[in-house]
């Protein structure tokens, strides 16, 4: 059983690294327009450098 | 230097574009930097986004410019002296529609601070919920002894810190309910909360066997998520509706020592003087010091006919110039206009309808104090029957999260969702929360007549009686002016396939009509007074020849697409359908035996209207008001539920509950049914999760109720009346 002692603080630190991730994302603005951003990534306008 | 000296409003790109940056960076760059916000209804794919995008930036003035698909909107950043009209020039160049929006107003509540916040809760709701449940998968799976209380401890130490930020918007509501000394839902929420961390913590110290963590925190997720939804529907009609506002950009044109100049309505004082061209607002109330013209007041009385403007005529807020050009000068601005005097009359109308509860208030009404009862209760039957404090204290928190209203506080939310989503696309905008429940109990129809039955534009009605030579010559006249009748008689005589007959030195008179000269004699067509014929009762102009008597021609108003049907599927659904207006009674009664309503009553002035409204409503109808006119806002208030259409002003949008977005009426109809249905889901759900109470309170009380029970319980009656709901056609 001892093996719970390294996986429960994984698990629980993997689960909080996706919601910190989450909570970037939201206070990001990332969600502000999910319908344009889904199509954005189809064109090609920024693929030779990022956009200044 | 100083521009590079401004440090970055924001640190990545993403940001850049987003509201509560550009409020930000607004405030920062105010100086040198103007925030241009555009309505793209027609864009839909990712090469409008890269077209439109690539040309602003092309655009010398743009510093930054980005593209929401969503939103279907555009936000620039322009340098100073960059205009709208540029920008929509430039986009309209690429074959794009564009209007402009008015900044400020979009700007002013564009960050959803709330949702966001929702949204950050619920996620650390799911997040916490879903570890603690996979700990108590191993307890309920057989964990034992220090193995069981070491999850139980881990449980706690997850729990207790995500219920203190997730749940404080259940524990605000509740203690504001509770400080005025009222029970709503959240107080048996909180109670649970509470009460079931409580005694798993005791029973953890105790190394006992029952803990109730993961059901507070999936509980709190739930409920959130029923929130959440709540607020997304709200956020979206907000939203909607704000950006029809922002689409009236008020902007008045000043003249200052013979110079005119755009400044925004705010920027207005008495004694302004302001120049309103034909088609414009009058953007204040005033008195005509120059300029003669013809205005229409139908926003504000109802009449279709227009009135004549002349030197010294006062003019209110809302009303149109027609024909010439006016300077008024200010004598009322802002607040103290008669657009907003309307506001108290609306203010007295409110406070009849705010007594209204919903449909939640009313469950939680009845709920509520049952719960504290029953929890009450099977704790003093356990404490007598035991002895044991412990055993009746853990008996009352099963019973608690048991009743606690998790699928009632997704029943409604979740059917409101999926109605107003249903709605939304087929063009009407619901802005209330309760709008829908009160919909679907309507039983009379109250319609206004000019701008909401009719277009507001008119329609040549005796083309067929007159004489053909009088119809070319008044085509010939009229199409030289932009004056509504006008437009009216040259729309009905090249319909009709007539040629203009041969004219010259047409000249138009504002405020009057229009004169030409034909074989020596001089042609007027306008107003009775100028033609020297007699007013007729209904909407007029005449033609007079030389010395011949003049002719008449006369009026109707073009009825909006889906009157008819909308007025006669009311009528098919068995409700009382009462046409109530400001327009003189021929009009109205005529307009009245064409859509077959028997009801009608003419002349009425904007407390009538109310006062009537009240009147049904006393004799215990649930009204529907539909109207438009700033004289209709009183009566759009005091009504059980209101509907007004897109081009309605803005104060009669405001007043009403409903929005119809497009142009057509017929909608109106369909939404009462699909409110009916929604509202009948609504019970669906609440006869659910009553049933599922039903079988688990009994065991919650024998204290058979492990935790596996109490989470299953709650996750099943969740889901299904969450499905339940997405039945809804």
């Amino acid at each position: 059983m001892n093996i719970l002692a390294y996986l429960i603080p994984i698990s629980l630190i993997l689960g909080g690294v996706g919601l910190v991730a989450f909570i970037y994302t939201v206070r990001s603005n990332q969600y502000d327009d999910p319908e344009g951003d889904a199509r954005r990534i189809l064109s090609n306008d920024w693929d030779d450098h990022p956009k200044p | 230097m100083t521009a590079l000296m401004q440090p970055s409003p924001s640190a990545c790109p993403a940001c850049a574009a987003a509201p509560a940056a550009a409020s930000l960076a607004a405030r920062a760059t105010a100086a040198s930097s103007e925030q241009i916000a555009l309505s793209l209804p027609t864009i839909h794919c990712s090469a409008c986004i890269s077209k439109i995008e690539r040309a602003l930036g092309a655009h010398p003035g743009v510093r930054s410019a980005r593209v929401n698909l969503t939103l279907k909107r555009a936000s620039i950043e322009a340098a100073p002296g960059v205009t709208a009209e540029q920008i929509c020039a430039l986009v309209e160049g690429l074959g794009f529609e564009a209007h402009e929006l008015d900044a400020g107003t979009l700007n002013a509540t564009a960050t959803d601070r709330a949702g966001r916040d929702l949204l950050m809760r619920l996620a650390v709701a799911g997040f916490a919920s879903m570890n603690v449940m996979l700990l108590s998968v191993s307890v309920w799976s057989g964990a034992e002894a220090a193995t069981r209380d070491m999850f139980h401890w881990i449980s706690a130490a997850i729990t207790l810190p995500a219920i203190a930020f997730s749940g404080v918007p259940f524990f605000r509501s509740a203690w504001a309910a509770l400080r005025k000394r009222r029970l709503n839902m959240d107080v048996p929420i909180v109670l649970a909360i509470v009460l079931a961390i409580m005694t798993s913590l005791w029973e953890t110290m105790l190394s006992g066997e029952h803990a109730y963590f993961d059901a507070a925190l999936t509980l709190t997720f739930f409920l959130l998520a029923g929130r959440y939804l709540d607020h997304r529907t709200r956020a979206i009609a907000r939203s909607a509706a704000e950006e029809l506002t922002a689409l009236e950009v008020p902007r008045a044109t000043r003249l200052r020592e013979g110079a005119e100049e755009q400044v925004n309505l705010a920027e207005l004082r008495l004694g302004d003087m302001i120049l309103v061209r034909p088609g414009g607002r009058m953007p204040v109330d005033g008195e005509i010091v120059a300029g003669t013209s013809e205005i229409d007041r139908s926003l504000l009385t109802g009449e279709t006919l227009p009135v004549f403007a002349g030197l010294g005529q006062a003019v209110s807020a809302g009303e149109v110039n027609l024909t010439g050009p006016l300077t008024i000068r200010a004598t009322a601005v802002g607040a103290d206009t008669s657009l907003h005097r309307m506001a108290d009359l609306v203010a007295i109308a409110e406070s009849g309808r705010s007594r209204y509860t919903s449909l939640a208030d009313h469950a939680a009404k009845l709920y509520a104090p049952g719960v504290h009862i029953l929890a009450g209760l099977s704790f003093l039957g356990w404490y007598l029957y035991s002895w044991d404090i412990r055993t009746a204290l853990n008996i009352a928190a099963a019973v608690l999260i048991i009743t606690c209203p998790c699928a009632l506080g997704l029943a409604v939310p979740a059917v409101t969702t999926a109605a107003s989503g249903r709605l939304f696309r087929r063009g009407m905008l619901i802005k209330h929360e309760t709008a829908l429940e009160r919909l679907a109990q309507v039983d009379t129809v109250v319609f206004d007549k000019t701008g909401t039955l009719t277009t507001g534009s008119p329609q040549l009605s005796n083309l067929g009686t007159l004489p053909r030579p009088s119809l070319e010559l008044a085509l010939a006249l009229a199409q030289g002016s932009s004056h509504p009748l006008a437009q009216a008689i040259m729309h009905a005589a090249r319909a009709e396939g007539s040629v203009a007959a041969a004219v010259s030195n047409v000249t138009e008179v504002p405020g009057y009509g229009t004169k030409a000269m034909v074989g020596g004699q001089e042609v007027r067509l306008g107003r009775a007074s100028w033609t020297g014929a007699q007013r007729l009762p209904e909407t007029a102009t005449f033609l007079k020849v030389g010395t011949e008597p003049p002719v008449a021609l006369t009026f109707t108003d073009a009825l909006r697409p889906g009157a008819t049907e909308a007025v006669q599927a009311l009528m098919a659904q068995g409700k009382r359908v009462i046409l109530i207006s400001g327009d003189s009674a021929p009009a109205v009664e005529a307009l009245a035996q064409r859509l077959h309503i028997p009801h009608w009553l003419a002349e009425a002035l904007p407390a009538d209207k109310a006062a009537r409204i009240a009147a049904l409503r006393e004799e215990g109808a649930h009204v529907l008001m539909v109207g438009d006119g700033l004289n209709d806002t009183a009566a759009l208030s005091a009504a059980d539920v209101s509907i007004s259409p897109a081009s309605a002003l803005d104060a009669a949008r405001v007043a009403s509950d409903i929005v119809l977005l497009g142009n057509d009426l017929a909608p109106i109809a369909a939404a009462c049914d699909t409110a009916k249905s929604a509202i009948r889901r609504i019970h669906e759900n609440f006869r659910i999760a009553t049933l599922y109470n039903l079988i688990a309170v009994p065991l919650a009380v024998a204290g058979l109720c492990s935790p596996l029970i109490a989470a299953l319980a709650m996750s099943l009656s969740s889901m299904t009346v969450t499905l339940n709901a997405l039945r809804l056609r």
